[in-house]
């Protein structure tokens, strides 16, 4: 794991020719390049750049990060309430599939 | 479901078929289901939506072009129905014509705390999970709906569009703007360390 600090060395001669500019030219291919849909070019750039900025290199990981945390959201069930509600209103009820017994938790 | 499972259902459904009927609902609910839910951020609005969904599409089948699959073009009427709601609900939010590429000022990330390094369980407590939820209802809907598509149900770039009725490139773009924003959030939060009342035992 790495540490927040760990790359400090890199930024003290950094900061203050900090560049904004080449940050915000980054900023519209983070997302491809978290997704691995990134052109090579681009993607090359990309790194060497986030290998010299430490602001950078922290924003692709934690949106990286992000993005795994939310594939890891567990998603909320469709209550069998509501299900039963919707073969009613849907004029279905004589197809309302085997009920899941003991699935309490789905009750909420 | 593949494009030719699809058609046989699709002949059956335009036949006025109920047990077609029955098996469209059946594979696709809770999945609309949840879509509303991350949409609305509520169950009572989830429900409805979710009736709505069926019933339009019970009415419209005679008009699906099977060029779509059946399941996007659920989650089609799905988010319309749960954009329409929430332009009812928060009409200052939802503009139908919110510009594509928005000011960056907005997106420029001002949060540099690394918070992949923390441990695993901090990340996924209940109350971490509980703010990511919160996060995402507090995007605008137009980036809510791409995000929720996109991270949430594991959409394509491409269903995403034909879904939003979007283009790749509007996709991308918004898509970009919501995880930025969001990440920004998350930084926030775990900058500020566990809540106390849940801090680990040492
Ligand atoms: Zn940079």
């Amino acid at each position: 794991m790495k540490k927040p600090d760990e790359h400090d060395s890199h930024d003290q001669s950094h900061e203050h020719t900090h560049d904004k500019d080449m940050c915000r030219r980054y900023l519209g291919s983070l997302s491809d390049y978290v997704d691995g849909t990134l052109g090579d070019e681009l993607c090359e750039e990309l790194e060497a750049h986030i290998s010299v900025c430490e602001n950078c290199r922290v924003v692709v990981d934690t949106l990286g990060k992000t993005v795994t945390l939310y594939h890891q959201l567990p998603s909320p069930e469709l209550p069998d309430a509501v299900k039963s509600r919707l073969y009613t209103v849907l004029d279905l009820t004589a197809y309302v599939p085997e009920s899941r017994t003991g699935s309490e938790e789905d009750g909420q | 479901m593949s494009k030719s499972d699809d058609a046989a259902l699709v002949t059956r459904l335009q036949a006025g078929d109920q047990a077609a009927y029955a098996q469209l609902v059946e594979e696709n609910a809770s999945r609309i289901y949840r879509l509303a839910l991350r949409m609305v951020g509520n169950e009572t609005d989830a429900e409805d939506i979710l009736q709505e969904t069926f019933l339009s599409a019970f009415k419209a089948i005679d008009k699906f072009q099977t060029r779509s699959s059946l399941s996007t073009w659920l989650y089609r009427i799905a988010t319309n129905a749960a954009l329409m709601r929430l332009r009812r609900k928060e009409p200052e939010h939802v503009s139908v014509d919110e510009p594509i590429e928005s000011d960056d000022g907005d997106f420029m990330p001002r949060q540099f705390f690394d918070f992949c390094c923390l441990p695993e369980e901090d990340l996924l407590r209940g109350e971490a999970r509980a703010e990511m939820t919160r996060a995402i209802e507090d995007l605008s809907p137009t980036l809510r709906s791409v995000f929720v598509l996109r991270d949430i149900e594991g959409f394509s770039t491409e269903e995403t569009a034909e879904a939003l009725d979007l283009s790749i490139s509007a996709v991308k773009s918004r898509l970009m703007r919501a995880r930025l924003k969001l990440r920004e959030r998350l930084s926030i939060y775990f900058s500020q360390g566990p809540i106390v009342s849940e801090s680990r035992k040492p």
